[in-house]
């Protein structure tokens, strides 16, 4: 401080630095916040309108304060039966592609053979190919095979079983890269045969990424509408349901379940992060 | 079973395998077989007929190129804000946010977490004729007075930026996040500016996370329909528009499939040279 104050011009340089310095952390500070004001605004729109009273058909103006929609949130013909369609739709499709993308998984990740790089490409594909092809091509598939599949529930399932494989492997693959074989061959010598093995020491090991994988794939089935929209037939899922009813008018009864499903999707994140924070003081206090 | 595999090893991956390759034969590559034969016939529903209708492909390139053309261009330009608006986010959080890191990033994926749809018509209370936002813009007259943002190109582009930022930012922020700070560090001791710091170190390190952020962005966003149809009007009409209502209103499935084929061939092609000018490792990771 001393030798600044000797040298006033450098002194002056140095506050300006500082300034600079102190405002360009800031800046960006500021910007990042307004960017996730911005991500969270509609979130709170949704979640505000949800509350709201319309005057007419369209829930578009803020008229009035009131709990009524939470309460009669199946109000509204139809919207009861696609939200049970969408639980059912996701539940059945997760634990199916779960299953097949962890195979597949351990399969590339585990061995060399013939053809794995073809099949890597295989997983690649769907998730670099736009949903309305995938829901068009499936869709000339129903069409033409209309003796086997008739476009509803189970040609809905195929779909988003067959979408959400990709994202299984990707996801359970990361884990299994970073995992130590050792353990395996241990269980291995000490006489456990490999289906053993697997069930004692490899699927506690991956079961985390099962589950992140499994929570992914579920989000994604009830979220999805361009491939559940070209598959479904007559059949309403909840996204397909709003698609229809948006071009009459949007009852605040869809905010409502918006809501619901956001608040249990943010519970449940926040409990997984608990959880692993806990997990993770559990393992310091065994080592230390 | 244990000692069936143990017998046959060089089995257990393609036993493995089976099941989900099966899965993703019967319904992702038949399919686009069928999307194939389909985009080939003639006539009129439901009596179409395979007749090597070429003419399919060049009458959808040359009816809706202005379709075309403004899906890659909406799309483009939805890459690009999210891109802008994602990495100083992403770079504030993995440097800046210190304990808060995971919170944020629960920000970045919360939109997720509401409906696709619903958060797209959430744009429609946002950007309404009556609400806040336009009434701003109208009384410091960037807006007329009776100017609008709703059926604009404003309006849909904006959607779809919303709509896909978090596969820019996620990408983004897990290669930053591996930066080991030791290499900042160094630099900084060979007297490399914080701005020299960040454009010879931060930023070719990121740019694994910014070629997946741009794909993943850039992909569903020019086939996306949802936007334009709920934010746009007509004019602001998509490929997918066109493509879903073929299929599902004017039933003239040949035309739809022969379009979904080259909106798939144009993704592919670009995905192509995208991949000659960055490097096909830094691709497929």
């Amino acid at each position: 401080m001393t030798t600044l104050a000797a040298s006033p011009e450098r002194a002056r340089r140095g506050a300006g630095a500082r300034t600079w310095a102190i405002v360009k952390r800031h800046a960006l500070t500021v910007y990042a916040l307004l960017v996730v004001g911005y991500l969270m605004l509609p979130i709170a729109v949704v979640i505000l309108f949800s509350f709201n009273k319309p005057a007419g058909r369209f829930n578009y103006v803020w008229e009035e304060f009131t709990f009524d929609n939470w309460v009669n949130w199946n109000a509204v013909l139809g919207i009861q039966d696609a939200i049970i369609t969408s639980l059912q739709v996701g539940l059945l499709a997760t634990v199916v592609a779960t299953a097949l993308g962890t195979l597949m998984a351990m399969a590339i990740v585990r061995h060399h053979f013939v053809g794995r790089g073809a099949t890597n490409i295989l997983v690649f594909l769907p998730m670099s190919t736009p949903e309305i092809v995938l829901g068009a091509s499936l869709l000339t598939l129903f069409l033409n095979t209309t003796a086997v599949f008739q476009l509803g529930f189970w040609t809905i399932f195929i779909a988003h079983v067959m979408f959400i494989v990709s994202f299984v492997v990707v996801t359970v693959k990361a884990r299994l890269i970073g995992f130590d074989r050792h353990l395996e061959e241990a269980a291995m010598d000490l006489g456990a045969n490999e289906v053993t093995t697997f069930r004692k020491v490899t699927l506690p090991l991956i079961a985390p990424a099962m589950l992140a994988a499994a929570l992914l794939g579920f989000a994604l089935s009830i979220d999805d509408f361009v491939i559940t929209y070209l598959t479904a037939g007559g059949t309403q899922t909840f996204p397909v349901f709003v698609w229809g009813i948006a071009r009459v008018s949007v009852p605040p009864q869809v905010n409502v379940i918006a809501s619901a499903i956001f608040l249990v999707a943010i519970a449940l994140a926040l409990g997984n992060a608990l959880w692993q924070i806990r997990a993770g003081r559990r393992q310091r206090r065994a080592t230390a | 079973m244990g000692t069936f595999l143990h017998r046959h090893r060089g089995a257990t991956p393609y036993l493995l395998l089976a099941p989900g390759v099966l899965w993703l034969a019967i319904f992702f590559l038949i399919p686009l077989a069928f999307l194939g034969y389909e985009s080939l016939q003639s006539g009129l529903f439901p009596n179409f007929e395979f007749t090597w209708e070429f003419s399919n492909f060049s009458d959808g390139i040359r009816d809706y190129r202005e379709q075309f053309v403004r899906s890659f261009l909406y799309a483009g330009i939805a890459t690009l804000a999210c891109l802008v608006l994602a990495y100083p986010l992403v770079y504030w959080i993995a440097f800046r946010a210190g304990p808060w890191r995971n919170l944020f990033l629960l920000f970045i994926v919360a939109p997720f977490f509401v409906t696709y749809l619903v958060r797209t018509l959430a744009w429609l209370n946002i950007l309404a004729d009556q609400g806040p936002v336009v009434g701003l813009l109208r009384d410091v007259h960037i807006l007329d007075s009776d100017g609008r943002l709703l059926a604009t190109t404003f309006a849909v582009v904006s959607g779809i930026t919303y709509n896909f930022f978090p596969f820019m930012a996620l990408p983004i922020y897990v290669s930053l996040e591996q930066i080991d700070p030791r290499l900042l560090e160094a630099a900084k001791d060979l007297y490399a500016s914080s701005t020299q710091a960040f454009l010879r170190v931060t930023l070719p390190l990121s740019a694994p996370g910014i070629v997946a952020g741009t794909l993943l962005t850039f992909i569903p966003a020019a086939g996306d329909f949802i936007n334009a149809a709920l934010l746009g009007t007509p004019n602001q009409a998509m490929i997918g528009n066109v493509i879903q209502s073929k299929f599902l209103e004017s039933l003239d499935y040949p035309g739809a499939a022969s379009l979904s084929f080259v909106l798939m061939g144009l993704i592919l092609a670009m995905l192509l040279i995208y991949a000659r000018i960055v490097g096909s490792e830094r691709l497929t990771g």
